[in-house]
């Protein structure tokens, strides 16, 4: 992940308008690269998209992808939809929290770790679900919670 | 050791087996292949659906695939030490792939070959019949392709269970230079997982049935709308576009047919509401997922207001069979006016849960009884929830319910995309309806007042201590009555079976 930078934004915002991209997936492309859009990108993505700035501050809202700010240098998402809750998300989500400090949807102090909710990652079948930085983890307990954030945290 | 010349091990690559561990598993797998000096190839094809088994691993023998369930990077000595690459005992084996009871006691017509081929090879895809629909229909007028989805009775699997053939036949009829086919991959149900594991397990498939879709109704182009939490699923699709496309199965002149169609993918954002159809569109043209008034029917002014095909994705990838095999053939399989298969998924609290494709008509009880083993914590089960979110919490009682579109509607639930989610006895009912009220406040796109509102007002009146159930059953009739979509009209139907059902979990908590 980078760290913002205005210039490195406005060329992905130009390619984007220049490729005949929509709004979104400038967007898309924003928090690809920096993890979140920051409040700079607001005019220039109005202009070249031909939105008002309230509209596409209305994108970046309505979409949870969509972060304003900036993610620890790893996001964890857990799923807290119903096949996982069946087998107990709930407590693990819990668990996390109580063992981090971080509540849901924020950040460590140390900016280290992002800890998200998510709705479903279609891993139902093998609840409690959740996903590391693009990796997908099944049947979480404790145990595997540990060394997870134990990995983190090294 | 092995008459073989090189041993061929499948692995799956699928992102629930990639979450169990199957990348370790394979880099163990080559480091002690090549300790012990033997060749092998490793081919991560996609899941079987039986995801109580994961990371299922094959081996190819001369009788067949034999498979070894739950295997990890720490079984591969002794794998190797018990002779696996000519299918020896273990106690991890599960014997012949296709004789595992789960699997032969399922009729797999959409997911066929699943799992068993390389997603990503085409000549495995042709050679097990794949491209047979495409290639009749490249023959066929749009009118006749129309007329075999008519006859087939397929119904979406999207979760409304409309006809496929009368939306392709509006889009057909309706006038216009640009159509466009927009596959709905939006899979937001909990307890849903079919589109994911046909998108990562035979991608062309539903490239196949999308080409189709064209073709019948005069679209050329396609897009895949792509939920961003299937990151596996992406890859996939975009790296099967291109291959196809390679293959001249995409794009210009389409085997020569003088026939086009493009397609692409474009990846969601992180909204359940996106998965309905109108809002879906909003959110291709790069704006928030607000629903739309209807009318106007998308298959009239859909994409930038031009005729559209929206279908699920496991109502595509129905179709190359219908093509191969004749509407009519469709029209047998199934019960009164739910024709066809449907994947059902098993999931939540479930010893053995995955994907079951049956041919509607089989009761709740027999999919529970025949494959799932019961709740993981060993409990009675206590509820299914059936369809999603938005789908209806049912009891044991009602279990002799047949699978049918109309069989469900008459016990006031839906079958949806086909998600099973079980619960065990420690479940709270209350807790539950809670939660569909949240997740409606949640995802909620905030177009209608009954739904934005409604919602939290209806968390919190079941946040309080002591209940007013008919002040909630008030709510739930404004919301069904005044709500545009079915995320405001539908969120009271887990609501109100659940206090149905379980109404001693709603009694006075002090
Ligand atoms: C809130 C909401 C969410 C939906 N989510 C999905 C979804 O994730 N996938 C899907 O195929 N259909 C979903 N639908 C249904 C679609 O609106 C639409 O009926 C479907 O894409 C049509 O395709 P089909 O006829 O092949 O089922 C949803 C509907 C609503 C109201
Ligand atoms: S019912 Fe809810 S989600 Fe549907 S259009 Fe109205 S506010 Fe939006
Ligand atoms: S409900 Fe958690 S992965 Fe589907």
């Amino acid at each position: 992940m980078h760290n913002w930078n205005d210039e490195h934004a406005l060329q992905i915002i130009e390619d984007c308008a220049n490729a005949g991209h929509v709004l979104t997936t400038a967007l898309r492309q924003l928090v690809d690269c920096f993890g979140f859009v920051d409040d700079a990108a607001i005019a220039p993505l109005a202009t070249h998209f031909l939105r008002s700035k309230a509209e596409v501050y209305g994108s970046i809202q309505y979409y949870s992808d969509f972060r304003d700010q900036k993610p620890g240098q790893h996001v964890l998402r857990i799923c807290q939809a119903e096949s996982c809750q069946a087998v107990g998300s709930k407590k693990i989500t819990k668990f996390v929290t109580a063992k981090t400090g971080i509540s849901l949807g924020d950040t460590s102090d140390d900016n280290r770790l992002t800890v998200e909710p998510v709705y479903c990652l279609g891993l139902c079948a093998n609840g409690p679900a959740a996903e590391l930085d693009g990796q997908p983890l099944a049947e979480l307990d404790e145990a595997k919670i540990n060394k997870i954030l134990s990995g983190i945290s090294s | 050791m092995n008459a073989q010349a090189v041993n061929r091990i499948f692995v799956p690559g699928d992102m629930l087996a990639v979450a169990l561990g199957a990348d370790e598993l394979v880099a163990a797998l080559t480091v002690e292949a090549k300790k012990r000096n033997i060749s092998i190839e490793i081919i991560r094809n996609g899941s079987r659906g039986i995801c109580w088994a994961e990371t299922l691993l094959e081996v190819q023998t001369d009788a067949g695939r034999v498979a070894y369930g739950n295997v990890t990077a720490a079984d591969v000595t002794s794998l190797f030490d018990a002779n696996f690459l000519s299918g020896g005992d273990h106690e991890k084996t599960l014997g012949l792939t296709q004789e595992i009871p789960w699997l032969a006691k399922q009729e797999r017509v959409i997911f066929n070959r699943c799992g068993i081929i390389d997603p990503l090879s085409l000549n495995e895809f042709i050679e097990t019949g794949g491209f047979a629909g495409l290639g009749k229909a490249l023959q066929m007028s749009g009118s006749q392709i129309v007329e075999q989805i008519l006859q087939s009775g397929l119904r979406g699997r999207g979760g409304a269970g409309f006809p496929t053939g009368i939306k392709w036949q509006t889009v057909l009829d309706t006038a216009g230079a640009i159509k466009h086919i927009v596959c709905n991959a939006d899979e937001g149900d909990s307890g849903t997982f079919s589109d994911r594991l046909i998108m990562e397990g035979d991608p062309f498939r539903l490239i196949e049935g999308m080409v189709i879709a064209g073709i019948a109704t005069g679209a050329e182009h396609g897009v895949i709308y792509l939920r961003s939490e299937y990151l596996f699923a992406v890859k996939m699709m975009k790296e099967a576009i291109n291959i196809a496309l390679a293959g001249n199965w995409v794009g210009a002149n389409i085997q020569g047919s003088g026939k086009t169609f493009d397609l692409r993918v474009f990846v969601g954002a992180g909204s359940y509401v996106c998965g309905e159809e109108t809002a879906l569109l909003e959110s291709l043209e790069g704006k928030p997922g607000i629903v739309r008034s209807k009318p106007p029917l998308p298959a009239i002014e859909g994409l930038f207001g031009q005729p559209t095909v929206i279908n699920n994705v496991i109502t595509l990838c129905a179709v190359p069979d219908i093509l191969a095999k004749g509407g009519d053939w469709h029209a047998s399989l199934g019960i009164g006016r739910s024709t066809g298969t449907l994947p059902f998924q098993l999931a939540g609290n479930v010893a053995k849960g995955g994907l079951v494709e049956l041919p509607f008509g089989s009761s709740l009880q027999k999919l529970l009884h025949d494959f799932t083993e019961g709740t993981k914590d060993g409990s009675n089960i206590r509820a299914v929830q059936v369809g999603g979110p938005l789908g209806a919490y049912l009891p044991p009682e009602l279990f002799d319910t047949l699978t049918g579109y109309e069989e469900f509607t008459a016990i006031g639930a839906g079958i949806g995309h086909g998600g099973i989610v079980i619960y065990g006895q420690s479940t709270n009912m209350r807790e539950q309806a809670k939660y569909a009220f949240e997740f409606c406040a949640e995802e909620s796109c905030g177009k209608c007042t009954p739904c934005r509102i409604g919602s939290i007002r209806g968390y919190e009146l079941l946040a309080t201590e002591q209940i007013d159930k008919s002040l909630i059953d008030d709510l739930c009739e404004v919301m069904i009555a005044g709500s545009a979509c079915a995320m405001g009209a539908m969120t009271p139907i887990p609501v109100q079976s659940l206090m149905r059902y379980w109404p001693e979990d709603f009694e006075d908590k002090s």
